[in-house]
């Protein structure tokens, strides 16, 4: 089923609204809306960036996950110190897939985890001492490790820890950055402000490092911001870059570095891959120093040619004509990969429940390949997130923000889509009830999906999720009727023999 | 008072950008836009106004500044 009138889409979100008690139904209505593309401000049809209600089942994340797991954590030779109670680093510990080259455990160390692993006497007493030793400790252990950040947990900000002082007093004494993050999980309602205090503890402990020292710059100097390589899509999108005449000075987050970071300021443009967790800093950047940003998207083929034709704007003929040939040179294998995938998944739709940038950015490669996007949302998203998306989605499409458990089930139950793209905690779920996912955080373990060779493995693993045979075999065979059961069944001998 | 930045777009409009509450609009109207005076009352394409102290055009964009909040749109 796809397609709604935009009445039916309305009648659909009513009907699910009608279980909460009337506060609730409420407050929630506000975060489901029909999209409308003539609507020319998000906050009028959609309400984000809002505390989620008590008792709902939110797939939120915290301010920690926000700063460690995806802005300081890809940073791979630094260590990134989990400061407070064991679990926060552990159960997050190598989750996110961002691939980087390196030896662990000498040089880099973006898999481990490392923790103070606070007891009953260190809430009771205060942590400091015990972090300062953990600091010369990691010192003597790890001696290649180029930076330490320590990324508060909640009881850090609870119990009032000075980890500002250790840290500083700790830096001077090996004579290394060493960044305290404030990102208690507490703060904020969702990952996002993870994110903007982790951009801000980079501008104030990191950024301004280099400025004033030599730099042998050229005239087409970038950095790429906001990819975290997930499978390698930074690699995916940085070759591209490459191959149009660029120079990629620098790399944010994913298989980056400290002098990475530190060097970002020299470039003359910054290019913006996620903006929801990354344009705190770019923006800063564009006032300090006048770098401008680009936010460009590198999932599908005709999105990248936009991209790549948008980023050779900012610059001279020489790589617009390199923006021409590396098009021009993708472009057969692009058409056979459409070719091979278009007809099979031709007319199918998809419903995609994600954060950061994927929930608008992958519709264009969703479309690439045929395919209809019939409802999106945000987890975490602000209302710049939504501007940015109504003009991208269909009319009379679903927008439902930090949806719950219970309103994404019932909207994709009524909305049968032919694949979901969501998270592992909604993979189990529509998967038993006969709905193929694919996992758009981690890419399932796949990928890389962005850039031209990300798009042939995003293509693969669309129609291996959505053609897989398993999704035919849902009725069991005391429910068949006869005659179609003995079709399968003369069909499966037949295979056996 | 707010910090605000104010910066120019591709095509030379003003944008309107609230870091503490991660809001970005578009600038309808600034009351002094002239060689020697800038700012004043500026209202925002959601309804907010703000309003900066007239000071001289600054050299480049963008720019963060103290605002004060007249009207909040939300």
């Amino acid at each position: 089923m796809s397609e709604l009138t935009r009445e039916e889409t309305e009648a659909l979100i009513q009907e699910v609204l009608e279980v909460y008690p009337e506060k609730a139904r409420k407050d929630r209505a506000k975060h489901l809306a029909v999209n409308d593309q003539s609507v020319e401000q998000s906050k009028k049809c959609i309400t984000s960036n809002r505390k989620s209600l008590p008792g709902v089942m939110t797939v939120r994340g915290c301010a920690y996950a926000g700063s460690k797991g995806v802005v300081w954590g890809p940073i791979k030779d630094m260590i990134h110190v989990s400061h407070g109670p064991v679990g926060c680093g552990q159960y997050s510990r190598a989750g996110r897939r961002n691939y980087y080259v390196g030896t662990t455990g000498v040089d880099s160390f973006g898999t481990m985890n490392f923790t103070s692993d606070f007891q009953e006497k260190d809430i009771v007493f205060g942590g400091d001492k015990k972090l300062a030793k953990l600091l010369g400790e990691i010192e003597l252990l790890f001696p290649l490790h180029k930076g330490i950040s320590v990324q508060s947990e909640c009881p850090i900000g609870l119990i009032g820890d000075d980890i500002e002082a250790v840290s500083k007093k700790a830096g001077k004494e090996m004579n290394k950055p060493i960044v305290p993050v404030r990102c208690e999980g507490f703060r904020g309602v969702s990952q996002s402000l993870g994110h903007h205090i982790a951009n801000d503890s980079i501008r104030d402990w990191v950024l301004d490092k280099r400025d004033g020292q030599a730099f042998e710059a050229t005239p087409y100097d970038v950095s790429i911001i906001g990819d975290y390589n997930i499978g390698g899509d930074a690699w995916a999108s940085r070759i591209l870059i490459e191959e149009m005449g660029l120079r990629v000075v620098s790399q944010w987050s994913g298989d980056g570095t400290l002098a990475e970071i530190e060097k970002t300021p020299k470039v003359k443009l910054n290019l913006l891959h996620c903006y929801r967790s990354m344009n705190y800093i770019s923006r800063h950047m564009e006032e300090k120093y006048g770098i401008p940003w680009l936010e460009y998207n590198f999932f599908g083929p005709t999105k990248i040619a936009e991209s790549l034709r948008a980023i050779a704007a900012h610059f001279d003929d020489h790589i617009k004509e390199g923006a021409e040939r590396v098009i021009a040179r993708y472009q057969p294998m692009m058409e056979a990969v459409i070719a091979k995938y278009k007809p099979r998944l031709q007319g199918k739709t998809v419903m995609l429940y994600v954060g950061g940038l994927r929930p608008r950015h992958v519709i264009g490669a969703y479309e690439d390949l045929g395919m209809q996007v019939i409802g999106t949302g945000y987890e975490f998203a602000h209302n710049d997130d939504y501007d940015r998306t109504i003009k991208e989605m269909g009319n009379a499409t679903l927008l439902y923000d930090d949806a719950t458990g219970f309103e994404l089930e019932e909207f994709i139950k009524r909305m049968k889509p032919d694949l979901v793209g969501s998270g592992i905690k909604e993979k189990y779920v529509f998967q038993k009830m006969g709905i193929p996912l694919r996992q758009m955080h981690s890419w399932d373990y796949s990928g890389p999906y962005h850039g031209y060779d990300g798009f042939a493995i995003f293509a693969r693993d669309m129609d291996m999720a959505i053609a897989n045979p398993c999704w035919s075999k849902q009725t069991p065979p005391w429910k068949k009727q006869p005659e179609a059961s003995a079709a399968v069944e003369e069909g499966e001998l037949k295979k056996v023999a | 008072m707010a910090n605000i930045m104010v910066r120019k777009t591709a095509v030379g409009a003003y944008s309107f950008y609230l870091p503490k509450r991660d809001l970005e609009d578009a600038i309808v109207s600034l009351e002094f836009d002239s060689a020697d005076k800038w700012g004043g009352e500026i209202r925002l394409n959601n309804g907010g106004a703000y309003y900066i102290e007239p000071q001289a055009p600054p050299a480049r964009f963008p720019i963060s500044l103290r605002a004060r909040r007249l009207d909040a749109a939300e």
